[in-house]
């Protein structure tokens, strides 16, 4: 049976009293490009760190290439995993953060190498290699022994996602990786994000840029206050959306 | 057009010279200050009541050697063993168990309140309390026993006393530095899924170390001092010591002035010593590091 890389079914999630995600579903199929969008506040970080299981659902699933994230089911009860079960599949899943989250007091090299020596027991010197690889794929083969606070915000970032790519993820969940960039910072990122894409990595990209949604991605989710409101392909929904919130908030995101 | 072209080759070939501020009142400043150490040198070569030939005669007496290793040991370790127990103690403070969280706030409420000296004076007197301390089940039956006596020493006492009073210290010193580390380090760390101990040891602490490193430097020299306060348990370290040789000769001052210096000298090799370490913690937090004083000096006796 084939199984879609990301399935969400039902999620919902509250801070408090707050409810944040009002039961969301969502799917990816592998090799696909899903861009999350949506107003501040509508929950579109809380649902990648659900993924993730950074935050705990209160209800429904998330399955990763058909693997429950977080519980064990037996019967109709969900057991949490222990954390080592949680951080062995957290490996599995790249993550990409707004601010970068680079350790500062490690190199581009040994940020990129630090998961695979602990997380895959590599050798150093194997796990070295494949970071000088992955340096060279977003363009940074000459920044190895730099350390983070040396590199511009774009070189950062993109430091950033070959270091969540060194675990050979199966799916990569990104966070507003270019809000955190000037302008002229945010064209690089991009760039590395859309080579990505076309060499058939699964990624779900939460984003404003809706130039990159347009251009590769293969679905688009309007989010507005912890419900998926519309989604479809990119000429669908940012083209002729259904919604009048659809249609505001893109009205605001163009402009 | 031809005023200006005229005018304009010489300036332009020759960049202006640049003069640096001058600072006059830096001389007025730098000036007092010399004129006010000289008479302090002054005072203490030509008054006698130094007695500076007492003073060498004593600064390297055997004695006082042994005496000053003596501080060292009870420096070493009972900076060693503090900052074991204030690491644990961090760890409880900061983990979700209540009960672990509460046994270290009330462990560091207790020992930051009891004063050393007391503290020291109970450890000594616990034979007074317990004659005999059992090993075995809580509350059941017990395998081992020993003397309270035998088991705690009087330089065991004074070790106990100082490490245990540490740790209080410690405890908060690297709980200050772990809280400190962005979150969102161990959230990426969490998110690469980096085992618990690694993230600890590899993440958070080398980063925390900036933190830690000056305030644990500073309890460190605290600790070098405090060590004099267990002359009170006679054991023989350097302020016990200078004590007993004044107490036979009399000569007071001479004798404290060995040992403050020693003090002084010590707190120096530490000071150094936290220098370079901290250089070494700081990799990746600045840009770029600042010249050694030793670079400094290369760099200006070679240009
Ligand atoms: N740890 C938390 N505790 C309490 N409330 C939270 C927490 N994290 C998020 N929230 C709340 O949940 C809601 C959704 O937050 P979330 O960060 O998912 O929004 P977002 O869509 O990513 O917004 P943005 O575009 O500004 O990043 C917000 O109202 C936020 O205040
Ligand atoms: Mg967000």
């Amino acid at each position: 049976m084939s199984h879609p890389m990301l399935e969400v079914r039902g999620v919902h999630k509250h801070f408090g009293t707050q409810e944040v995600l009002h039961g969301i579903d969502l799917t990816a199929e592998t090799g696909s490009v899903t861009v999350v969008l949506g107003p501040s506040g509508s929950g579109k970080s809380t649902l990648l760190r659900c993924v993730n299981h950074l935050e705990k659902v209160d209800s429904g699933q998330v399955r990763v290439d058909g693997e429950l994230i977080g519980y064990r089911q037996s019967g109709d009860r969900l057991h949490e995993l222990s954390e080592r079960h949680i951080l062995r599949q957290r490996a599995g899943i790249g993550f990409v953060f707004q601010n970068f989250n680079l350790f500062p007091h490690l190199t581009a090299l040994e940020n990129i190498a630090e998961a695979p020596i602990a997380a895959l027991r590599r050798s150093p010197s194997e796990a070295h290699g494949y970071a000088r690889e992955l340096l060279d794929r977003v363009g940074l083969a000459d920044k190895a022994s730099a350390y983070p606070r040396q590199l511009s915000g774009g070189q950062q970032q993109r430091v950033a996602i070959a270091r969540a790519l060194a675990l050979d993820p199966k799916l990569v969940l990104f966070d507003e990786p270019t809000s955190a960039l000037d302008p002229e910072l945010v064209g690089e990122v991009l760039d590395v994000m859309r080579g990505l894409a076309r060499t058939g990595t699964t990624m779900v990209v939460v984003t404003h840029e809706i130039g990159f949604a347009r251009e590769a991605a293969d679905t688009v989710v309007f989010l507005d206050a912890g419900r998926v409101v519309e989604q479809g392909p990119p000429a669908q929904v940012l083209d002729a959306p259904r919604h009048d919130r659809t249609r505001a908030f893109l009205s605001k995101v163009l402009t | 057009m031809t005023l200006l072209s005229s005018s304009r080759p010489r300036t332009a070939d020759r960049a202006p010279q640049v003069v640096a501020a001058r600072h006059p009142w830096r001389w007025v400043a730098t000036a007092v200050v010399l004129v006010l150490l000289a008479q302090l040198a002054h005072g203490l070569v030509t008054n006698p009541g130094w007695d500076w030939p007492t003073f060498a005669g004593y600064f390297f007496e055997k004695s006082v050697l042994n005496a000053l290793l003596v501080t060292l040991e009870l420096t070493v370790a009972g900076a060693v063993l503090g900052f074991l127990g204030g690491i644990v103690l961090a760890a409880m403070r900061l983990s979700p168990n209540p009960v672990l969280h509460a046994v270290s706030w009330t462990y560091t409420w207790v020992f930051r309140s009891v004063p050393l000296i007391v503290q020291l004076l109970f450890w000594a007197n616990l034979g007074y309390l317990y004659d005999t301390l059992q090993f075995g089940v809580p509350f059941g039956p017990g395998f081992a026993e020993v003397e309270t006596l035998h088991l705690v020493s009087s330089f065991g006492a004074a070790l106990l006393g100082l490490a245990l009073h540490e740790a209080a210290y410690a405890g908060e010193i690297v709980r200050a530095g772990i809280i400190s580390v962005d979150q969102g380090q161990r959230e990426a760390a969490a998110a690469l899924g980096i085992p618990r101990g690694r993230q600890f040891r590899r993440i958070l602490l080398p980063q925390a170390m900036r933190a830690i490193l000056p305030a644990a430097a500073n309890e460190l020299v605290n600790l070098l001092k405090g060590t004099s306060v267990v002359y009170v348990l006679a054991i023989g370290e350097l302020f016990y010591q200078v004590q007993v040789v004044y107490g036979r000769s009399g000569r007071v001052v001479p004798l404290l002035m060995v040992a403050t210096v020693w003090y002084v000298v010590l707190t120096a090799v530490l000071s150094i010593l936290q220098y370079y370490v901290e250089r070494r913690f700081a990799r990746g937090a600045l840009r770029t590091l600042p010249p050694t004083p030793w670079q400094r000096l290369r760099a200006a006796v070679t240009k």
